[in-house]
């Protein structure tokens, strides 16, 4: 398919005949992102004040090892590393930062803002070489279907830990009461969002019935794929309302822990 | 009347340039229109391709501000007409003069595809049976008009210029319909992974916001088929889950 004789001449970064702010798309995607990774390495790192009462943050969440009452096989462990920093969150949060990393929505999206390749639809790039996702680093984005597969498992333990959140444990009686806080609310509406933007996934959509060149002849196949297909028509929404919510859950459990805010319930 | 100003492209392959036109603009009309106007009255040897000017030929695409569109379908009302309205041809394809450009390698392109190969027939009168959802899936793509505004606008192609190891949006689209086609028993994942480079599209949906037809070109064509070159070479345990499936009905 070679191309007839014609000189094509390259743009140079940032040259366009466009007129409008394209700037501010990328603008707008890289701080978001950057906000984000710079707010959860650091919660990462912190490894306290991630529980409040019965609420664990979603950065925490399995607890596979720690030392609140939310851990699943006690602290720490003594194998560990000691040179090797602890935090809990460590141990999990490859998983859904895979998941967002391998995600076409963000694929998309950081290629423009952080890569600038392009940085926006008809405007020079940076770079000569181009090689796109064929090879080593970026053929590994192939992966993506198997973080879909972690991540729909936190989804349920994250439910799980909505439930766990609706009791409460009496102080004075160490007693556990039905309860509903706005942390339980927080940390609802989290799981709500991670699962709209998770069952909207773009391999889930392939996998649960996209695969098949007459799905019709599945019901339970098609009527999936509608579904899904429904959630993925706003998959770059659902996305950015789960980043910001799943940060604000732990910043609300974070403040709530470190006695700044006050848990108010509401049942 | 209010009077805008258009730079046009002028020129061909060798040399070029924008060239001032002011001409009276009105109520309705879209850039063909004032481009039609000019060449009537200003620039008799202006060249531009048209045809339908409703949005339905394909053969007016330009670049209209910078983006590619079709200048039938671009209300002038939508620009900023106290600036002049920069109207160029597809940066993509070698320039023939003025606006017209050179599609031709788009041609040789769909030549390269395994063409449709459907079943036997379902009946002995040599008709088939499809499900009216597996039509409607493949539908959206037949909408396209084959305006290459998607292949313009790709920086693989516009940039890279990788002509020799990616077909572009367009044909992408045109591999989808075929491979999710309820009747086709074609395979095309191998070329698609390889000759065709579907690997090189970065999902900046670039081409999906320049389609003029809006089709999903990213979401609905592109992602689906780069899934199916994920299940036949990207995939170990799904295939190793369709060889247990496989031997468990046999």
């Amino acid at each position: 398919m070679a191309f007839p004789d014609v000189t094509f001449k390259r743009s140079s970064f940032g040259q366009t005949m466009r007129r409008d702010a394209w700037w501010i798309q990328p603008l707008l995607v890289f701080s978001g992102l950057s906000a984000f990774l710079t707010y959860s390495t650091w919660a990462a790192f912190q490894g306290v004040h991630y529980t409040s009462g019965p609420y664990l943050s979603p950065f925490y969440s399995p607890e596979i090892f720690g030392s609140s009452p939310h851990s699943w096989f006690g602290p720490k462990p003594g194998w560990w590393p000691g040179w090797l920093p602890f935090s809990p969150s460590l141990l999990i949060l490859w998983a859904p930062g895979g998941f967002r990393l391998t995600c076409y929505y963000y694929r998309g999206a950081y290629y423009k803002a952080f890569w600038a390749d392009p940085i926006s639809c008809t405007v020079g790039e940076p770079r000569k070489r181009y090689l796109g996702e064929r090879f080593f680093p970026l053929i590994l984005q192939n992966l993506h279907r198997y973080f879909l597969y972690v991540a729909l498992l936190f989804i349920l333990m994250l439910s799980y830990d909505v439930w766990q959140a609706m009791w409460f444990t009496d102080p004075t009686t160490d007693q556990t009461h039905f309860g509903i806080g706005v942390g339980t609310i927080v940390l609802g509406v989290n799981v709500m969002l991670l699962a709209s933007y998770t069952f909207g996934c773009h391999s889930l959509r392939h996998l649960i019935g996209g695969f098949l060149d007459e799905p019709s002849k599945s019901p339970g196949c098609m009527k999936a794929y509608s579904c899904v297909s429904c959630l993925n028509r706003r998959h770059m929404l659902w996305a950015w309302m789960s980043l910001v919510w799943v940060m604000f859950a732990d910043l609300y459990v974070r403040l709530c822990s470190m006695g700044i805010w006050t848990d108010i319930r509401l049942i | 009347m209010k009077t805008a100003t258009f730079k046009i492209w002028r020129g061909d392959a060798q040399d070029g340039r924008f060239e001032d036109y002011s001409t009276e603009v009105s109520e309705g009309m879209v850039v063909l229109d004032a481009v039609h106007k000019i060449q009537a009255s200003q620039a008799n040897d202006l060249a531009c391709r048209w045809n339908c000017k409703a949005g339905r030929c394909g053969s007016c695409s330009a670049e209209i501000n910078g983006m590619p569109r079709l200048m039938c379908m671009t209300r002038l009302s939508d620009l900023p007409l106290e600036k002049s309205v920069t109207i160029q041809p597809m940066k993509s394809f070698p320039l023939v003069r003025d606006l017209v450009t050179d599609v031709s390698w788009n041609f040789k392109v769909k030549t390269q595809i395994k063409p449709f190969k459907p079943r036997p027939p379902d009946r002995p009168d040599g008709t088939w049976r499809m499900g009216q959802a597996d039509v409607d899936r493949v539908r959206e793509f037949r909408k396209c008009i084959e305006c290459f505004l998607c292949q313009d606008v790709c920086h693989v192609l516009r940039e890279h210029h990788q002509y020799d190891e990616f077909i572009g949006p367009r044909y992408l689209v045109y591999v989808a319909a075929l491979e999710m086609h309820p009747l086709d028993t074609e395979d095309r994942l191998p070329e698609l992974k390889q000759a065709h480079g579907v690997g090189y599209c970065n999902i900046t949906k670039c081409c999906t916001s320049a389609c003029p037809e809006s089709i999903s070109i990213t979401d609905n064509a592109i992602i689906p088929l780069k899934e199916r070159v994920v299940d036949d070479f990207y995939d170990p345990l799904g295939k190793l889950w369709k060889w247990v499936r496989s031997k468990s009905k046999t």
